[in-house]
């Protein structure tokens, strides 16, 4: 089946979540990715992990690293499907020609290192553009290329708080805090990916290629740009709301049966208002006039949550869940791993997809929420074990023979213990 | 004239609210022309604020004002017959149609999808919802908070020992909306293969979950179920956040080595010879007594000093900021990130830039319509409607 970008071929030296999620979405859609990845670098590193290690982290197979943890990783493999993967060493200026000789043949170079590597290397854009005119490429550093802050060590933990999200979020007393996940990360991810295809569109209208300056803290601010505008009209300094909402109520999250469950409600009108009544058994306070209408129930809110919390506690937050929303109520249980994995919903949706591994075994995966009307998506392959394609790549695309293999082997451009 | 790269693409916006909205927006701001269609109340994100000087106005809300810019505004009631007829000719123009209306109401309003494929065979339907049009969520009704919860971002947020906490404003809304402009650019991509266009279906609760680094795979490959830690890190320390004389920095010392230079810069070297905080696991387990002896250290400096310091010592460190730090960031002052919108009813305000920038094919700044603003050059120069038949359309509330 001919998919979106089939016959894109993209180059991805990137590593830990951003870069290989903007990938492997882009894979998703049909494009041949061939993962650039370097011995000792964070994402891949060959070394053996303890299994106390790896049975904390969780994120090897019942706990067991094996004798190849680097293909074990069910994050990477999580994130790498669909993908192939060559071992090509940049530092040694062997393999830095292997990957120019890659770009002469490639549609995309995509890369978050900081912004000296590249450039260091005589691989940023004004190189390889010689090489291929055509060249799409993205570069998605922490802070941006150029600037006061460019060679700043970021992470997504870092970056989150200081493009502006944590001074909006905390408890009424208590704050700032951070989002739960390093959300920088998928944020740059989907304006990278959003990127490539608005680059892909535009040089299959033209042949122009051309560059992509991504800054993930800039991405980031562009997902609370109402909150700068609404300082600018106002004068105000925008904090946090807990879990309120500026005019909704009741809105919030309480304790349901059980440890540590909640329920989230977020009421948006009279109606919902009066079905959340009827379900709880309170008919009455639909005629209370401290919650007769959105302004006075805002208002009104501790009591709100009071009586709420009242009912929730107990109750299963699932089936809390359930009566609320068949009465029309907006009400969503707060889920862990465990009930996500096995959300009926999701399930039946066919969300999660199940992918063999040739290292790791079968498990299931999220799949990419984007559904095609004429498109049939899925793993077409599992994420690469390392090197897995250095024969299919340097052989059969590049032309190369088994010698010259052996030899960049020897010359340290490519790492050979692949499989 | 700079290039624009979805020149010719042209969007219709039947979207409520935030994520066809911004699905929109960044397709408008490369290049594509989108047109915004609202019922003649407007679109609700109008009454919602901040407003400029705090008074609501249909035409200063900072939501709508932010979602909105560089699109075309039209409005159009289609529940009305003209209205549909309008949509009708609307539609038959179009590259790419972004709603959230959902199934039910879009069979009231004329509006299938299959309709809407016969009018238009090219057309790109993005339908944006909370759970998508199948299965036993199906009906239920989405929000922000509903979507933070089902989607396993609140679980992991706030402290352990009390209720999780959301994020800020909608995200996942904003997360829905990326992924519509994804979907809409790949069905671009397909249709020029095959010359017909299709539809796309992109769920909120399906996108936040698959939106986690290591959430899901730590349950299904080792039976872990996360939890949240507050501002801490499940698997080293310290990656927190550390208050500081005016303000926080958010320390993000995930490497041995940089953990060990943190502790020689601030002179409490000597916490290393300590058992209790020999590597990141151990920090994390003592978290409470490694933090209560370097935080003084933290509280007598400005954060700004802290985080330069950090940096010079290779230490990943990050600032927690307000939205009027920003304003005055040097990073983003001297990327020129921020861009001023000038706005009939507000006029000039301060609004992110580009959230990306392309080398070819610029970003473009521009402003958000106001309500029926083009009513005349859309619905009367290009569909031909003559201006007492506007008239009489408005007289009866079409438009």
């Amino acid at each position: 089946m001919v998919l979106p970008l089939t016959g894109v071929r993209i180059l991805d030296l990137s590593r830990v979540w951003s870069g290989p999620l903007a990938t492997r979405i882009l894979a998703d859609l049909g494009a041949e990715v061939i993962k650039i990845e370097v011995g000792g670098q964070a994402d891949r590193s060959k070394t053996a992990i303890p299994e106390a290690v790896a049975k904390m982290m969780g994120t090897f197979p019942n706990g067991i690293p094996g004798d190849q943890p680097w293909n074990r990783n069910g994050t990477s493999i999580d994130f790498n499907r669909n993908k192939m993967s060559v071992t090509i060493n940049l530092t040694s200026s062997g393999g830095r020609d292997l990957f120019r000789r890659l770009v002469a043949i490639g549609d995309v170079v995509l890369e978050n290192y900081s912004p000296r590597v590249m450039r260091n290397f005589g691989l940023d854009y004004a190189a390889l553009r010689e090489i291929n005119p055509h060249l799409i490429m993205v570069s998605m550093p922490g802070y941006g290329m150029d600037g006061p802050y460019r060679d700043y060590v970021a992470y997504g933990t870092s970056l989150e708080p200081q493009a502006g999200f944590s001074g909006l979020m905390g408890y009424p007393d208590k704050g700032p805090y951070k989002l739960g996940v390093a959300y920088p990360d998928p944020v740059a991810a989907l304006h990278a990916a959003a990127a490539v295809l608005i680059a892909y569109w535009h040089r299959q209208k033209t042949g122009q290629g051309q560059y992509i300056d991504l800054s993930q803290m800039e991405a980031a601010t562009a997902l609370i740009g109402e909150f700068i505008v609404g300082y600018g009209l106002t004068g105000e300094v925008p904090s946090s709301l807990g879990n309120r909402h500026p005019y909704m109520a009741p809105h919030g999250c309480y304790p349901c049966q059980g440890e540590d469950r909640w329920l989230v409600i977020s009421v948006g009108s009279d109606e919902e208002w009066c079905a959340l009544c009827r379900v709880i058994g309170r008919p009455e306070l639909a005629a209370d006039e401290r919650f007769a209408d959105q302004l006075n129930r805002w208002h009104h809110q501790d009591d709100l949550d009071e009586i709420i919390s009242a009912w929730t506690q107990n109750i299963d937050h699932r089936v809390a869940m359930r009566i609320l929303q068949d009465a029309g109520v907006a009400a969503g249980a707060v889920l862990d791993a465990e009930e996500m994995a096995h959300d009926e919903h999701l399930a039946e949706r066919g969300f999660f997809w199940e992918i063999p591994h040739p290292a790791a075994g079968t498990f299931s995966y999220p799949g990419l929420p984007i559904r095609f009307s004429s498109l049939a998506l899925g793993a077409r392959l599992p994420a690469p074990l390392l090197g897995e394609h250095n024969e299919h790549v340097f052989i059969d695309l590049l032309g190369l023979s088994r010698e010259d293999l052996a030899d960049l082997g020897h010359e340290g451009a490519i790492d050979l213990v692949s499989a | 004239m700079t290039a624009r790269a979805l020149e010719g693409i042209s969007v219709l916006d039947l979207s409520e609210y935030v994520a066809g909205a911004y699905c929109g927006k960044l397709l408008g701001e490369f290049g594509a022309e989108v047109i915004k269609v609202e019922n003649p109340e407007g679109d609700r994100a109008r009454r919602e604020g901040p407003f400029l000087n705090k008074v609501p106005h249909q035409e200063t809300s900072a939501l709508f004002a932010y979602l909105n810019t560089n699109k075309l505004g039209i409005t159009v009631d289609c529940r009305k017959k003209s209205g549909q007829k309008i949509l009708r000719e609307l539609v038959s123009r179009a590259d790419i149609l972004v709603e959230n209306f959902g199934p039910q109401l879009r069979e009231r309003l004329g509006l299938s999808l299959e309709i809407m494929h016969e009018w238009n065979s090219r057309l790109i339907t993005v339908s944006i919802s909370y759970f998508g049009e199948t299965g036993p969520y199906a009906r239920f009704r989405g929000t922000p908070l509903v979507a933070y919860a089902l989607g396993g971002y609140m679980y992991l947020t706030g402290e352990p020992d009390r209720e999780p906490l959301q994020g800020p404003g909608p995200q996942p809304e904003y997360l829905g909306g990326l992924h519509g402009a994804i979907g809409a650019l790949a069905s671009l991509c397909s249709r020029e293969h095959t010359g017909v266009g299709q539809h796309v279906e992109v769920p909120i609760f399906e996108a936040m979950v698959s939106l986690h680094q290591f959430t899901i795979v730590r349950y299904n490959y080792g039976g872990i179920i996360q939890k949240r830690l507050g501002n801490r890190y499940a698997w080293t320390h310290p990656i927190t956040l550390y208050a500081c004389q005016d303000g926080y920095v958010a320390m993000s010392a995930s490497a041995e080595d940089q953990a060990q230079r943190l502790m020689y810069m601030i002179g409490m070297e000597s916490l290393l010879e300590d058992p209790r905080f020999a590597d990141g696991l151990h920090r994390l387990a003592n978290a409470d007594a490694f933090d209560a002896l370097v935080e003084p250290w933290f509280r007598e400096r400005s954060k700004e000093e802290v985080f330069h310091l950090c940096q010079e010592w290779r230490i990943p460190c990050g600032l927690v900021t307000t939205a009027e730090d920003l304003l005055h960031d040097p990073q983003y002052l001297a990327r020129e990130y921020w861009v001023q919108v000038e706005h009939p009813a507000t006029g000039v305000v301060t609004f992110p830039g580009a959230p990306f920038r392309m080398s070819e094919t610029p970003w473009l700044a521009g402003r958000a319509p106001l309500l029926g603003e083009h009513n005349q050059m859309i619905l009367g120069e290009r569909l031909g409607y003559s201006m007492p038949d506007l008239v009489r359309l408005r007289q009866d509330g079409v438009i």
